[in-house]
């Protein structure tokens, strides 16, 4: 992966900007040994590894503004980092960069269940915003995979999305408001507990910006009343096809059910060696999932097994109870872990129409015979975002290059058929490359020029998203 | 000048823009009045851009030029029983234009309705735009598939923009299914506090609350519920129990009373000026408390559960100083006062930075959004 050169004045200076951060921040704040700034060298795609010149761990908003004002006076690139759990690489450092990791900043600032909001700091971690209000019976909606341990900074940087934001949505539809703090050390409210801006909508543009505009500090989010209940169903289908025309037909009888995942042969398979979750002998298994009373549950499963019946599943599996929920979600949810573990993998995050489902994954089946390495396939069908596993061996020469052309071929089908290059995951260093293959130059131009407005030094996160070449005449400035 | 291609739209704007040539942007021209005075020697009409150009029911997306009529939109959802999810306003009666309204207006303006509340604004429906920039330049981003996360979302950022960032030419939706039927319950005689109370007792409840308004003069709240038929039934009577120890509420199943909130029918025929204040729903009371004392035929309806206040003042009541340190916002809607403005002094500069930088040499709706 190509990043940019090193600044060498900014390296030859490095003692004197250790000073002014010091200066700024309690000791234990910042981290500037070799052996320790090692923690920061990488996020989940640790593919990709590059010890940052410094770590800064702030715990206000006023110490984030007074680094990001050292950082913008001494021309030092800045990268934000939320929890480091970015597939994209979101959060990787460069050698002459400050990573400001947002970690310590957890706290919850404000709860009104009247008017359904929360207000945290961005270090909180996803699980732990529903965690505050659960007691309460709400909920934040969006929930990536990663909710554990990626953070509320880093939702907002990559627009997170999850299993259920087919009816939900992701990020940018439960966001109302955020503080962010500029390049110059800024610091600027934008929306709040109430709906909607009445200027240009900043925070539709902040959201999912990939920390390039500045660093969001607190977040005024979304908070939903759970549904009364929730049931799975669980069916197999001997072919991806079938499996995929079930999905249009489901959406296309007005039932909204509240996640439809999808998983193929290879996943179930590994799926089932790993978590034992009963799944059945299929090649392509779904998880649809409905809210509400027990009754209105019934009925809407009811709708959607009749559509599914005309399909001739292999298996239909309704949950009679929550263990049966859970053991339906367990094969699901560990499905990542079980790829894990038999075998280095890559997982795209293309989008597509839902209706060419069946013809992309039919395509990938192709490319997997053709570079002779398998692929397993778990994704949202509901919503078309694909999660495709490509399994490679990272000790054997030459398999993650093999592993990022054939990747790299799958987004350029997912673009061909109408769809994008990343849904949920962000472009990173990941597929920045690849981005004129979505846009034109023209359109990534449009882009950056939103960032010139709010970091016109290009400082902050600014290796990432563009193709260098695009940005190059930017950052050089 | 009505134009009927992309191209040339884009042709049109890099002539004017070389000549120095102000454009207002238009589309059916019904919402013209929501902006401020526009400085523009020539009008750009996008009405020729009139085209569905993919509909997929099953992948719940539509793409249309700007310059569709919305109802030619809305019609053709109906028929594969969907619907654009945000429930756009109509202005017309409230605004006494007329014209046909279309998506690239709504979406300019970024419009909704009282089904803002649970499925989001026109901008969170928005998944893709094509447009023309100041300079002529065409510009693509997001696409047709909703979840989307490839590079900037200038989607968002042009949805509301009031063409002063672009004029757009094509705008993609996810769309929903629209419900069997749906079903109202109907709260009379609370003040604005408890129907405020009501309503939020009805949105924190887990039945799916669709639409919750107020209109204060009657004393008549609205709690909404959509959905399958069995479903509706159970959540109304859910709600009712809820609601049973607020006020005495009974069940209604009339359309026609959210087509009155969405349109704010009741201030048409009024001779005043009509502002939009969006806060949290619990300060909604104290804004609108704060209007009636400073004059006393002063009217409200309030949307989004308290959190949308529609005012109905003498045309010379400042309404922005109501807010008096609630966070939100007063737009005018009609009237003589400012129509819009920057809420506060950094946003101004970057607003007015990326105005510069998609507009350099501001011809597009020049001053519109002040």
């Amino acid at each position: 992966m190509e990043m940019p050169k090193p600044n060498k004045q900014v390296l030859m200076r490095k003692a004197h900007i250790l000073r002014r951060l010091q200066d700024v921040l309690p000791e234990n704040a910042v981290i500037f040994e070799e052996q320790e700034v090692r923690a920061y060298e990488c996020d989940a795609l640790t593919a990709y590894r590059c010890p940052p010149m410094i770590a800064v761990l702030p715990s206000s908003t006023e110490e984030v503004s007074a680094v990001l004002k050292i950082c913008h006076e001494e021309d030092v690139p800045v990268v934000p980092r939320g929890s480091g759990t970015s597939l994209a690489g979101g959060a990787l450092p460069t050698s002459d960069c400050v990573i400001l990791g947002v970690a310590r900043m957890n706290a919850v600032l404000e709860t009104n269940y009247d008017d359904r909001y929360i207000r945290v700091q961005s270090g909180r971690t996803n699980l732990s915003v529903t965690g505050a209000v659960e007691q309460n019976d709400f909920f934040y909606a969006p929930d990536p995979s990663s909710q554990l341990a990626c953070a509320i900074a880093g939702n907002v940087a990559m627009n997170s999305g999850g299993a259920h934001c087919l009816k939900y949505g992701v990020t940018t539809n439960n966001l109302l408001g955020v503080k962010i703090v500029m390049m110059d050390g800024e610091v600027v409210e934008i929306g709040g507990a109430y709906l909607d801006s009445t200027g240009l909508d900043l925070l539709g543009v902040i959201c999912g910006s990939e920390g390039q505009l500045g660093v969001v500090t607190e977040a005024t989010l979304r908070i939903l009343r759970k549904p009364e209940g929730a049931r799975p169903v669980l069916m197999g289908f001997d072919s991806n096809e079938v499996a995929g025309a079930c999905v249009s037909d489901i959406i296309k009888a007005g039932v909204l059910p509240v996640a439809i995942e999808f998983m193929d042969r290879p996943c179930v398979e590994a799926v089932e060696d790993f978590a034992k979750a009963g799944y059945p002998e299929a090649e392509a298994v779904l998880i649809v999932e409905v809210e509400g009373s027990d009754a209105e549950i019934d009925d809407q499963l009811e709708k959607i097994k009749k559509i599914a019946l005309k399909h001739k599943p292999v298996e239909l599996r309704e949950s009679k109870s929550e263990e049966e929920s859970a053991a339906i979600w367990a094969g699901r949810k560990a499905a990542f872990g079980a790829m894990g573990r038999i075998n280095d993998y890559m997982c795209l995050d293309g989008t597509i129409p839902v209706n060419e489902l069946p013809k992309v994954l039919h395509r990938i089946g192709e490319m997997s015979e053709k570079y002779g390495l398998k692929v397993a396939n778990v994704f949202h069908a509901g919503d078309g975002n694909m999660h495709p596993l490509i399994l490679f061996d990272a000790n054997k020469p030459g398999d993650l290059e093999l592993c990022e052309e054939f990747g790299a071929e799958v987004l350029r089908l997912c673009v061909e058929v109408g769809g994008c290059l990343t849904g949920e995951h962000g472009v990173g260093v990941e597929k920045r490359d690849l981005m004129l293959t979505q846009y034109s130059e023209i359109d990534l131009e449009a882009q950056m020029k939103v960032k010139d407005v709010f970091d016109p030094k290009w400082l902050l996160n600014a290796a990432k998203v563009f193709p260098l070449a695009s940005s190059d005449d930017r950052r050089l400035i | 000048m009505i134009l009927s291609t992309e191209k040339g739209v884009a042709q049109y704007v890099s002539d004017a823009n070389a000549n120095g040539r102000k454009l207002r942007i238009q589309g059916g021209g019904t919402r013209q009045a929501l902006g401020n005075p526009c400085q523009s020697n020539a009008v750009l009409s996008t009405a020729g851009l009139n085209n569905i150009s993919l509909y997929e029911p099953s992948a719940l997306t539509i793409v249309a030029a700007s310059g569709t009529p919305l109802a030619d939109i809305e019609k053709e959802l109906l028929a594969e029983g969907q619907r654009l999810p945000f429930e756009p306003m109509d202005h017309r009666g409230l605004l006494g234009s007329t014209g046909t309204p279309t998506i690239g207006g709504v979406v300019a303006c970024n419009i909704s309705g009282p089904a803002r509340i649970q499925a989001g604004a026109c901008r969170d429906s928005l998944i893709g735009i094509r447009m023309v920039d100041g300079t002529g330049a065409v510009i693509k981003n997001g696409g047709r598939v909703m979840k989307n996360v490839t590079g900037y979302d200038l989607v968002k950022l042009m949805a509301g923009s009031f063409g002063t960032l672009g004029v757009l030419t094509e705008v993609a939706f996810k769309v929903l299914p629209a419900p069997e039927t749906s079903a109202t319950v109907l709260v009379e005689g609370l003040s604005d506090e408890q129907a405020i109370a009501a309503m939020s007792a009805g949105l924190t409840a887990p039945y799916g609350v669709s639409g919750a308004a107020h209109i204060s003069k009657d004393r008549t709240t609205l709690i909404r519920v959509e959905g399958f038929e069995k479903s509706v039934a159970y959540r109304v009577s859910q709600l009712q129990s809820v609601l049973a120890p607020l006020g005495e509420a009974s069940i209604v199943s009339n359309d026609n009373l959210w087509k009155s909130v969405r349109d704010v029918e009741p201030f048409h025929a009024l001779d005043t000026a009509v502002w939009r204040i969006s806060v949290p729903p619990s300060d909604g009371a104290k804004v609108a408390k704060t209007l009636e004392a400073s004059n006393d035929t002063v009217q409200i309806i309030y949307d989004w559960g308290g959190g949308l206040i529609w005012a109905s003042t003498p045309d010379d009541l400042d309404v922005r100083a109501a807010l008096n340190g609630i966070s939100g916002y007063a737009e005018c809607v009609r009237g003589t006062h400012i129509k819009r403005l920057p809420q506060n002094a950094a946003i101004a500069r970057i607003e007015k930075g990326l105005r510069a930088k998609f507009d350099p040499n501001g011809i597009l709706n020049a001053g519109i959004m002040g």
